[in-house]
């Protein structure tokens, strides 16, 4: 897919987002918008997987460690043939396979539970030291929101990767600056992430533009050996929906049918 | 002298024939190999030993990443930071999507002795068991402890092993053993005394002494906690009317909680919960400790008799 489809695409996938958010009146706009780019150059360019066989042991991994952005999560899944996009309506509905957070027993091409946030990117680094166990070529990627950086377990889980030189796993920091209380900043200072992750043993690629379709694919290609891979994505949250970009209370707040209309116009005449 | 030895021996002794057995396994442990035994494996089987260093967290989290890989990962610690430390992990990475990790935790309970209280887990079953679809196991002896790695290794799904520190009895012969299936060590009449871990040999040993004093008691050893054997529990219920349990934990959420689940409501039962009473653990001895905490043979044949 080129970055012109691919654009295209990222476009329609805010939709479906605005729309399970706006029909389950209840979920997480903000860090669902501001992925899209970096899921959707992950999925459509890079990762080998087969909607027909979703349990295939040479299909690469991936694990939204930042579980709250399922939203964004369904909507490739269901665009790539994993399940029925009819799915979608039922999201956050009782016995739906669309729970709130992703829910690996429930949904095909969902291999890790997660949303409790710092756990995922600990199974993603057990998918890869498993990987390499075996002497797979499969390649695990995982994205984590800025405030999960605040979970002591990713550290935990970032001296492992460089621990066990996984080269074949790649992390994404969607770096929108935003949690819940505030700013980043306001809650609990992160510091100099680019730096942080570099002494742990990563190697760091830093995008200025987390959003910049080339630039994520161009990181995603670069090699690297004996040592984990990290993007730091500098990202709008609520990307493409202008009354919720940068806005903190965006969170974790479904748009109402006005805000749907709002949000689709906008998306459509962009 | 009967034979005496640790069940975390045994432990890691099994896990090594089991490496042999089925390549699939692989092994984690927390900067404890050479306490939790998992160090036997390690010595056989380097490149499928993992050490995830003081991080329990991120080493249960890691377990559940390498069972999504076809491998069958066998994650160990003391119980206190594997079942307590690393809770939300268990039941978040590992149990919520029902993966194959089986979470095998050494040093549990008050007999750990001198390290104290902070080490002390006398609350991890009431932990695990509370976990929708976790199996936990608590073997009595040795030999149990190798019977039932291999058999947790043959089913699917999340598994607890509760591992006693200390050198124990080891009862002779083999006993049978299916995960589910209690096992009757003791006919009995008067009173069904249902035990797990190392309590199954000093409740047995009350149960030989009551029988001198007239008294029939019935030994159950009750070495799954979770799924329970409620047909055999309510068999000894009824055929003895008065109930005692005893676990080396806490009497809050153990094996106590789960057998009174399966009689309650179902007739009029004495019943007696012998473990930890509700206190957090200290430094001593370990028999020193049993005696404290009232887990020694002639403070369970009190308890029993206090019921009849």
């Amino acid at each position: 897919m080129n970055v012109v489809e691919l654009s295209a695409k990222c476009k329609h996938l805010r939709c479906d987002i605005i729309n399970m958010l706006a029909d389950a009146a209840s979920g997480h706009p903000g860090g669902s918008l501001s992925v899209v780019e970096l899921m959707a150059a992950t999925y459509y360019t890079k990762m080998r997987v087969n909607p027909k066989e979703p349990n295939d042991p040479k299909r690469d991994r991936f694990v939204l460690s930042k579980g709250h952005a399922a939203p964004c999560y369904y909507a490739i899944l269901g665009d790539l043939g994993f399940f029925d996009k009819a799915e979608f309506k039922n999201f956050r509905q009782l016995h739906s396979m669309l729970q709130g957070h992703p829910d690996a027993k429930r949904v095909p091409g969902i291999d890790a539970s997660t949303g409790s946030l710092g756990q995922g990117v600990s199974i993603a680094v057990g998918m890869a030291l498993g990987a390499k166990a075996q002497k797979s070529d499969i390649n695990v990627y995982s994205i984590l929101g800025d405030g999960e950086l605040q979970e002591g377990q990713v550290w935990e889980a970032c001296i492992a990767a460089a621990n066990y030189k996984l080269d074949n796993l790649t992390i994404m920091i969607d770096n929108n600056g935003l949690q819940i209380d505030g700013t980043n900043d306001e809650v609990m200072s992160l510091g100099n992430l680019n730096a942080k992750f570099t002494s742990f043993g990563f190697e760091v690629i830093e995008l200025e533009d987390g959003h910049d379709l080339e630039s994520i694919i161009a990181a995603l290609n670069v090699k690297v050996s004996g040592k984990p891979k990290c993007i730091i994505a500098h990202t709008i949250k609520g990307k493409c929906v202008s009354f919720m970009e940068n806005q903190v209370c965006w969170h974790g707040k479904a748009p109402c049918e006005a805000e749907r209309e709002l949000a689709l116009k906008e998306l459509r005449d962009e | 002298m009967s034979e005496m030895k640790a069940i975390r021996v045994a432990y890691g002794e099994a896990l090594a024939e089991l490496g042999e057995k089925n390549d699939k396994v692989v092994v984690l442990d927390a900067d404890l190999a050479h306490a939790t035994m998992t160090a036997t494996f390690a010595d056989k089987f380097p490149k499928r030993f993992f050490n995830a260093g003081i991080a329990e967290a991120n080493m249960v989290s890691m377990s559940a990443g390498l069972s999504t890989m076809g491998l069958i990962p066998f994650c160990s610690t003391f119980a206190i930071f594997g079942a307590g430390r690393a809770y939300e992990q268990v039941r978040n990475s590992v149990a919520y999507p029902h993966f194959n990790v089986k979470l095998a935790m050494t040093h549990a309970g008050i007999t750990l002795g001198e390290d104290g209280g902070s080490h002390q887990a006398i609350e991890d079953i009431a932990l695990m068991r509370v976990i929708p679809g976790m199996t936990v196991v608590v073997p009595c002896d040795a030999s149990e402890t190798r019977r039932a790695v291999f058999a947790v290794s043959e089913m699917d799904g999340p598994v607890y092993l509760r591992l006693a520190r200390l050198p124990s009895h080891v009862f002779e012969g083999e006993m049978p053993f299916e995960i589910g299936k209690a096992n009757v060590l003791k006919e009995g009449t008067d009173v069904a005394v249902f035990a797990c871990g190392i309590m199954v040999k000093a409740a047995l040993d009350a149960a030989e002494a009551l029988e001198n004093q007239g008294i029939s008691a019935a030994v159950i050893n009750m070495h799954t906690i979770k799924p329970i054997d409620a047909e055999c529990v309510m068999k000894y219920a009824k055929q003895c009317g008065k109930i005692v349990t005893v676990e080396e934990h806490s009497v809050i959420g153990g094996l106590g909680d789960a057998v009174a689940s399966v009689v309650i409501g179902k007739g009029d039962f004495a019943f007696k919960k012998i473990g930890v009473q509700d206190r957090f653990g200290q430094s001593g001895k370990p028999d020193a400790l049993l005696a404290e905490y009232g887990l020694t043979v002639p403070q369970i044949i009190e308890d029993i008799k206090s019921i009849i």
